[in-house]
Parts: C-alpha cells; structure tokens; sequence
C-alpha cells in the first residue's frame, strides 16, 4: 500500500464512509433480527452470516486484504485450517 | 558496537511481495486467532455440553453493548484514517484521527467497566456459573487486548511521532501494522457481540 497515489487513498477515504455506514447498520441488523425469536438453528445461522460479512468489510476494507499480496492469503488459509481443528478437534473426542 | 538492520522495513521483500513488518504483523494476528479460537471453541463445547444455557440477552445488556459496538466500529473508522491522513502526508490529521481513536478506545472500555460493574454490585462473578465464566474470561481477554491497543496508540500519539520528520514512510508503515491489531481487535468483538449477546 505504500505506492499509493494521492488520487487512490482519496478512493480509499471515500470506501471507509462507506464501510462504516454499512457495519453501524448490520449491527443494528442483527439486534433486530435476534428480537424475531427464530429457532435456534435459524437465530445462529443469521447472527453468524452478518458476523461473517462484517468481519469480512473490515478486513477487506480496512485492513486492506481486498489489495494484499498472496503471501498473507496463504499465511491466513493456514490459519483458518487450524482455527477448524481447533473447533472441530475437541468435539470427535 | 554495531547496530543491526532490519531490512525491508519500508520497502517489500522481494520474495514475498510485502514488508517484513507487515508480514510479521499478521503471523502476530495468526497466532491470536489460535488464541480466541482455543477460547471460542471451549465456548462451544460448555454450550452444546449442557441442558441449559441462558440466553445472554436476558442477563446482559444489549442496548448498551450495541452502543459499544457502534463505539469500536467507529473506531476502527477514525484509525484507519489516521493512516490515511499519513499517505496524504498530514501529521496534523494523523494526530486528530488517532486522539479520536484512543478517545473511542477509552469509552469502550469505560462502558464495558459500568456492565461488570453492574454484574459484580448483583453479586454475578466469573464463579456464579459456566455462562458467566466464559462471559467476564472472552470479553476480560479482549478488553486487555484495547487496552493494549490504547497504550500503542498512545505511544505512536505522542513519542513515537517523532520518527515521521527523520523517516515518513517508516512511521505510516507503524501506523498501518497498529492498525491492522486495532481493526482485529474490532473484529473479534464483531463475533463476540452477537454470540455472548444475543444467541
């Protein structure tokens, strides 16, 4: 991100507004769909998509990864392999 | 005595196409992912484990952890600008954005000192039981983690600034690895919110 040109990182400001606007509304998503009283499977699924496409504005946004090289995809794949063993490992025991 | 050099601080490894700073930050996050996992799927296990399990939003207060929520998003916002603020070559502006971003720091944690205020004052310890156990250890360990990101922030406010009149390009390279903790700090808050919350 270093060889970014002044007319880029003005794009770039102009994406944050945006970014920003949607979370604050995704978090007020998510309270009001908790208020719905789904079933269980329901309420988590829910929670857990809007959880996930925040995380991913975030990281993609402000943290850059919609630009990163692969080097850090690959170091993040990794990461999510053991992450899943880390949920899954304790449960087949 | 001779001073050792860190290289390819500014510019990118040629190997791996990025700064050796930057690199070292995300295997940094990649090991606290391995941290909240382990915590998470603990989580997980004590839940689907028992018979019962509270629903957070009856023993916790929702509308206060929104506001919180909104807080550390916003933060995030007024960080990532502080960078931006760099790249467009304002130290003025950095100094702006990252004070509103240790500001923003400081009222979630002086909020999230009210609710374990509230639950200590009604006698609910980390103790009364297995939800409350997990609910003061995953948000304790990510409260420490803004402090952590507040006490950086604080220095590269104040002292750590000076670097940007010897080496700018540098500093804003500083800026952008305490942003990538602070907006990962973000995060995990992001799932912790709707699952000790709201499930």
């Amino acid at each position: 991100m270093s060889a970014l040109s002044h007319g880029g990182i003005r794009r770039h400001v102009r994406s944050y507004i945006g970014v920003f606007a949607a979370l604050a509304v995704l978090t007020l998503v998510t309270v009001a769909v908790s208020n719905l009283r789904l079933a269980f499977f329901f309420a988590i699924a829910a929670a857990l998509l809007i959880a996930v496409v925040k995380a991913s504005l975030v990281a993609g946004f402000f943290m850059h990864l919609a630009f990163e090289r692969v080097i850090i995809f690959v170091l993040l794949f990794f990461t999510f392999l053991f992450f899943l063993a880390l949920l899954i490992l304790p449960a087949l025991s | 005595m001779s001073t050792a050099v860190i290289p390819y601080i500014s510019e990118s490894h040629p190997v791996t196409g990025v700064t050796n700073s930057k690199l070292g930050t995300w295997c940094f996050l990649a090991s606290e992912v391995m941290l909240f996992g382990g915590l998470f799927s603990a989580y997980v296990l004590l839940r689907t484990g028992t018979l019962e399990w509270p629903h957070g939003k009856e023993l916790l207060n929702v509308p206060l952890a929104t506001v919180n929520t909104l807080v550390l998003i916003t933060s995030s916002v007024t960080m990532v600008m502080s960078w931006a603020s760099l790249v467009m070559k304002s130290l003025s502006r950095y100094r702006f954005f990252m004070g509103l971003t240790i500001l923003l720091g400081l009222a979630f944690l002086v909020v999230k000192a009210f609710e374990y205020g509230h639950k200590f004052q009604h006698h609910l310890f980390p103790s009364t039981g297995t939800f409350y156990a997990v609910y003061f250890t995953l948000t304790g360990l990510h409260g420490l983690h803004v402090l952590g990101g507040i006490l950086v922030n604080l220095y590269f406010l104040v002292p750590g600034s000076r670097l940007w009149r010897t080496n700018p390009e540098q500093f804003t390279g500083r800026i952008e690895c305490a942003g990538l903790y602070w907006h990962f700090v973000d995060l995990v808050w992001i799932f912790l919110f709707p699952v000790l919350y709201l499930l």
